[in-house]
């Protein structure tokens, strides 16, 4: 079994995670305070991904952390490596391509949260941070298990993408996903199934656990 | 504070905007007053209350608490919600779903140690009577214990105002009996200047020092409830308290001797208190409520007879506990309701259809000036 592949999905998955979700949670928080126009733009953008072929997806990241590119020069003056064919760039594409899988139950966790409860603390003299902290936090939990959750499985998952941007360079890109492709490619069955077996019981694990965090959501909101 | 402070109103509210619902509001509270805002539904109560708490701007706006200025925007002063000492409870009550009650009365405690605020929040609870049930989250809780532990969150500021929106609306009758108790004995307890925003009217009359009523965000009248509900401003604020009987008359002339004004209604010479304001010619709304419209019993006649007699048959008669309501068709064309105890109409004989002769008592009969022009006429009789 190719372990390597399996242990670079769980980083790549694990790192987006830990990546993506505070970040779309601050971004999220800035969303409410936009216009509706704008926010309504915003939040196309950020669902795009899901509508996109990977493969589109993929070529347009392709040509934005390419080596001729200014993102990717930027990159490899600093770091002395290029981010296509690499583990960043690849962690960069998962970023991207999650997007709407983090923002989705962020932005329908907070906007489910009711107005009167912010003001409440307010008038109980909360900062805004406080406010945040104390009350909107708490009450974000399951939104952002799901985020968590998605996230991770959906990074699991991903192929088209990080082949585009990573190809296949094995301990660098060659995600468990990629290496089924590679084996199946190279009649090698046991490697594929082995591989196949372990991201299906990987996934639905993940699934399970969503479920698990689910039916709490709204049980605090009467 | 110096002696100034101590004359100065315990709240008062100017607001005026323009958009998105136009304001234009003012009221002075004394210590441990309630004023109630009545109106019907979008005339602006709500964001009056929100406003006073700093949660939406006004562009002209200025509020006065026990000598702090909390907002005063001819001078930039926009104190925000967390340094207003406000005590509000929102109609959902908008208690922390996370947190026990215990928990969501110490938030609000101002600082202090974490074992003294909670040791406030517990006697703030037992004084609502929910002792026992501090470890409870809200959704455990029943209706009428959440607007309790939402009261007590408020409070817990020490407020120097009450804002309460709607309070009772969420639950059952009984329930609001009890609590209404308790907010009567709660500000026998704490002179804290008390703002209420309610629908309801009776409500308003049981509690309120002060009736406010509102409508397209201007104040139309503000008093005391009584004087608001037989002596209305114009005919729109009649209407707005629920009163019938709104028609249009021309004075005839004032007797200061006998401290009547005369007023033509139809065919009728009516006799009504003395209202020496209105020119003698001038057309005016005149209201008479129900309470001022006597029955002239068919076996006895009685002395109230003389004033201001009027007949016609009943156009409609309906039971509600021991009230019969009566609707009177005036010469067999206006309507006049009044109301007798369900045991004298059925002494009476009243019916559908019976014609019978009441007396509209002098005292009731209230003038008020007809609306300016431009503005819709009332439809009057």
């Amino acid at each position: 079994m190719d372990w390597t592949a399996l242990v670079l999905s769980l980083q790549l998955a694990l790192l987006t995670c830990l990546l993506l979700v505070p970040a779309v949670l601050l971004l999220a928080l800035g969303l409410r305070r936009l216009r509706p126009g704008p926010r309504r733009l915003v939040q196309a953008l950020l669902a795009l991904p899901l509508v996109l072929p990977p493969t589109v997806l993929g070529y347009y990241l392709l040509l934005a952390l390419g080596r001729t590119s200014p993102l990717g020069q930027l990159w490899e003056d600093l770091f002395g490596r290029p981010l296509v064919f690499t583990f960043e760039g690849i962690l960069l594409a998962s970023l991207i391509f999650n997007l709407p899988f983090a923002a989705q139950p962020l932005i329908r966790g907070l906007e489910a949260i009711p107005r009167h409860l912010r003001e409440a603390a307010w008038l109980c003299g909360f900062s805004p941070l406080k406010t945040f902290l104390r009350v909107e936090l708490p009450l974000l939990r399951p939104a952002l298990a799901t985020a968590l959750v998605l996230v991770f499985a959906h990074t699991l998952g991903e192929f088209g993408v990080v082949l585009m941007v990573g190809g296949a360079v094995p301990g660098e890109t060659r995600t468990a996903a990629v290496a089924v492709f590679d084996a199946v490619q190279a009649f090698d069955d046991v490697t594929a199934a082995r591989l196949s077996l372990a991201l299906l019981v990987l996934s639905l694990f993940a699934l399970l656990l969503l479920q698990l965090v689910e039916p709490r959501r709204g049980s605090h909101g009467r | 504070m110096g002696p100034m402070a101590a004359e100065a109103p315990a709240l008062a509210v100017e607001l005026q905007q323009a958009r998105p619902i136009p304001l234009d509001v003012r009221f002075s509270l004394e210590p441990g007053e309630l004023l109630a805002l009545v109106g019907p539904s979008g005339s602006g109560k709500t964001t009056v209350l929100r406003a006073i708490a700093g949660l939406d701007p006004i562009p002209r706006a200025r509020v006065v608490a026990g000598g702090e200025v909390w907002e005063d925007t001819a001078r930039g002063i926009r104190l925000p919600p967390q340094r207003r000492r406000v005590g509000m409870v929102f109609q959902d009550y908008a208690l922390f779903p996370h947190m026990t009650a215990l928990d969501n009365v110490a938030a609000a405690v101002a600082a202090g140690e974490r074992a003294l605020r909670r040791a406030r929040a517990r006697e703030l609870l037992r004084r609502m009577h929910l002792e026992g049930l501090e470890g409870r989250l809200p959704h455990q809780l029943s209706g009428g214990q959440r607007q309790r532990v939402a009261l007590a969150r408020a409070l817990a500021r020490e407020p120097r105002v009450l804002l309460l929106d709607e309070p009772f609306s969420a639950v059952d009758q009984v329930t609001r009996r009890r609590l209404q108790r308790e907010l009567v004995l709660l500000r026998q307890a704490e002179p804290i200047p008390t703002v209420l925003v309610t629908h309801d009217l009776e409500e308003a009359l049981r509690l309120a020092d002060r009736l406010c009523v509102i409508h397209h965000g201007r104040t139309l009248q503000s008093g005391p409830p009584r004087e608001v509900i037989t002596r209305p401003r114009s005919a729109e604020v009649a209407r707005l308290v629920d009163l019938p009987n709104i028609y249009e008359g021309e004075v005839v002339g004032h007797d200061a001797d006998a401290r009547l004004t005369r007023l033509r209604w139809r065919g009728h010479l009516l006799e009504a208190r003395l209202q020496p304001d209105f020119a003698p010619g001038v057309r005016v709304d005149w209201v008479i409520p129900p309470g001022f419209v006597v029955l002239h019993r068919r076996d006895r006649p009685s002395r109230g007879e003389r004033e201001n007699p009027v007949g016609g048959p009943i156009g409609e008669l309906y039971v509600l506990g021991e009230q019969a309501h009566v609707t009177l068709l005036v010469d067999g064309e206006v309507p006049l309701v009044f109301t007798v105890s369900a045991h004298a109409a059925r002494r009476n004989g009243l019916a559908v259809g019976v014609r019978v002769r009441v007396s509209l008592l002098a005292e009731g009969i209230h003038l008020m000036a007809r609306r300016a022009q431009g503005e819709a006429p009332a439809p009057a009789q």
